[in-house]
């Protein structure tokens, strides 16, 4: 290939990448701006506060609890290589609250959420459904995109925090049950060594979390293709996104909160 | 009513109309034929606003469509879809009702789900119906959920695309003369696009050929057979031969 057809391949597909990333941007402006401009429509919230949030839930503790598990014994096995096995509370809660519980949790809403709301829209647009809305007056990104959205951001962090609880309380479960650790002591360690920055971080990634999850279901869903592939291709990239956006936003945010 | 004039849609290098012109009279029902892939739904979803034309005017009781506020705009058209376009999150009466129970037309839930009912009895549907979801219906059942959903607000124009599609020859008929009732005693003006000839005969006021882009041609119903143009008689008796192409 000569060096014009290459610089030119190279520079369509930089275009290409940025009129992407121009979209998306734009689509999350347009969706937080229907979020806050009537009309509303509490119901359409309700079920997805349902599905995001309390339908997550034993998914999200399940990750927590085994990740909170095995952290305990990695921390337990090395640290006992420099005879620092009793930092296994402290290394545990900030482990799980700064880091694994957000990004851990993020990446299951990614799996489950993201997954489901790309594949239900782009089915929607497969089938007629989003132009039908459109002829009963109704906006899709109001309909659609705004309750979805709107409870990602709201439930994530939630369930953010309740994976935090339940990773510590595996870490501790593991720490009392095999390692012979004392539970008032463990307890005590973990609430002790803990900040309250420690907390909000987790909480603000969880948001951000929460709501580029969702924001890439919805954004896929109505860029999807048309058929079966199309929407196979739209959850496909829709997790493939929100999994790479959620890390990406993880390594900036502990950067914002952490390192400045 | 309705005019399209000059109205021009290409998706990349595909051009599917190509300054089409219609006339749609008001009360009347227009049934616009063609085959597959020769832009019948653009033209119909660009009368919505769904698809934005790239050049030309289509003008809605002398006003331009789309212009003004939307929602009212939208509020006078109904729509049965080809494959019923039902939300499958929603029961039957609330897919009926939908725009009844949200926007400017909200009404009480009983009486939303009342009205619902109503409608799905005039399509011909059990009110037991009503709180099925659409996954429990059959093809033709969804296609009178989509016609109740249609009319459940008493729109003055109502757009049918492919009504009978996918149907058997007696639910299509059953569809067919539901959509000339229903025309008729509402005084709604219609907008069908089909390439099924028995709906043509039943539903149709008036036809029109498109193909290429353009109206080939338009007529009332009763002129169809003997129009002496080319693309009508070689749809009409569904000829291989002819001007228009058999592989597209």
């Amino acid at each position: 290939m000569n060096p014009i057809a290459l610089l030119a391949r190279l520079g369509r597909t930089a275009l290409a990448g940025m009129s992407a990333v121009g979209r998306a941007a734009l689509f999350a402006l347009s969706a937080f701006s229907h979020m806050i401009r009537p009309p509303y429509y509490p119901r359409e919230f309700f079920q997805a506060l349902l599905n995001v949030g309390w339908l997550s839930l034993p998914v999200v503790g399940l990750t927590a609890i085994f990740t909170g598990g095995a952290l305990a014994l990695q921390i337990y096995a090395g640290g006992a290589r420099f005879n620092a096995e009793a930092v296994v509370p402290q290394i545990v809660a900030i482990g799980m609250v700064r880091e694994l519980g957000p990004v851990l949790v993020g990446l299951m809403i990614a799996a489950r959420v993201t997954s489901s709301i790309a594949a239900e829209i782009a089915t929607m647009k497969v089938t007629e459904q989003i132009d039908a809305l459109v002829t009963l007056s109704t906006h899709p990104m109001k309909y659609l995109v705004a309750p979805r959205v709107l409870a990602a951001l709201i439930t994530v962090p939630v369930l953010v925090g309740v994976g935090d609880i339940i990773g510590i309380m595996g870490g501790y479960t593991v720490a009392v049950q095999n390692l012979g650790f004392n539970p008032a002591a463990y307890l005590k360690n973990t609430v002790d060594f803990l900040e309250a920055l420690d907390i909000i971080s987790s909480l603000v990634k969880g948001a951000a979390f929460g709501t580029i999850a969702a924001m890439m279901g919805c954004y896929y869903g109505m860029q999807s293709g048309r058929g079966a592939q199309g929407v196979g291709r739209a959850t496909k990239g829709s997790v493939e996104s929100a999994a790479v956006l959620i890390l990406a936003a993880n390594f900036v945010l502990t950067g914002v909160f952490f390192s400045l | 009513m309705i005019r399209m004039e000059n109205v021009h849609k290409a998706f990349g290098d595909n051009r599917v109309l190509n300054g089409m012109n219609l006339e749609i009279a008001k009360g009347t029902s227009m049934v616009i034929i063609g085959g597959s892939g020769t832009g019948k739904s653009v033209a119909l979803k660009s009368i919505l606003g769904l698809i934005q034309p790239d050049s030309g005017q289509i003008y809605v009781d002398g006003k331009p469509a789309g212009s003004g506020d939307r929602d009212k705009f939208l509020a006078r058209f109904g729509m049965l879809f080809q494959g019923g376009a039902l939300f499958d999150s929603l029961p039957v009466w609330q897919n009926v009702a939908f725009r009844l129970l949200r926007g400017a037309l909200k009404r009480p839930q009983e009486e939303a789900r009342e009205i619902a009912i109503e409608k799905l009895r005039r399509v011909g549907l059990r009110s037991a119906v009503a709180d099925l979801f659409p996954s429990e219906l059959s093809g033709g059942m969804q296609k009178r959920v989509g016609l109740a959903r249609a009319i459940a607000a008493e729109p003055e124009i109502i757009f049918f695309d492919e009504p009978t599609t996918g149907l058997d020859p007696i639910m299509s008929g059953v569809i067919n003369d539901l959509i000339r009732e229903i025309v008729v005693e509402m005084g709604a003006t219609a907008m069908t696009i089909t390439h099924d000839m028995t709906s043509v005969r039943a539903i149709a006021d008036n036809v029109a050929m498109l193909h290429g882009g353009v109206i080939q041609w338009t007529g009332p119903v009763a002129e169809m057979d003997a129009s002496g143009d080319p693309y009508m008689e070689q749809f009409i008796h569904g000829r291989a031969e002819g001007p228009i192409e058999a592989v597209r």
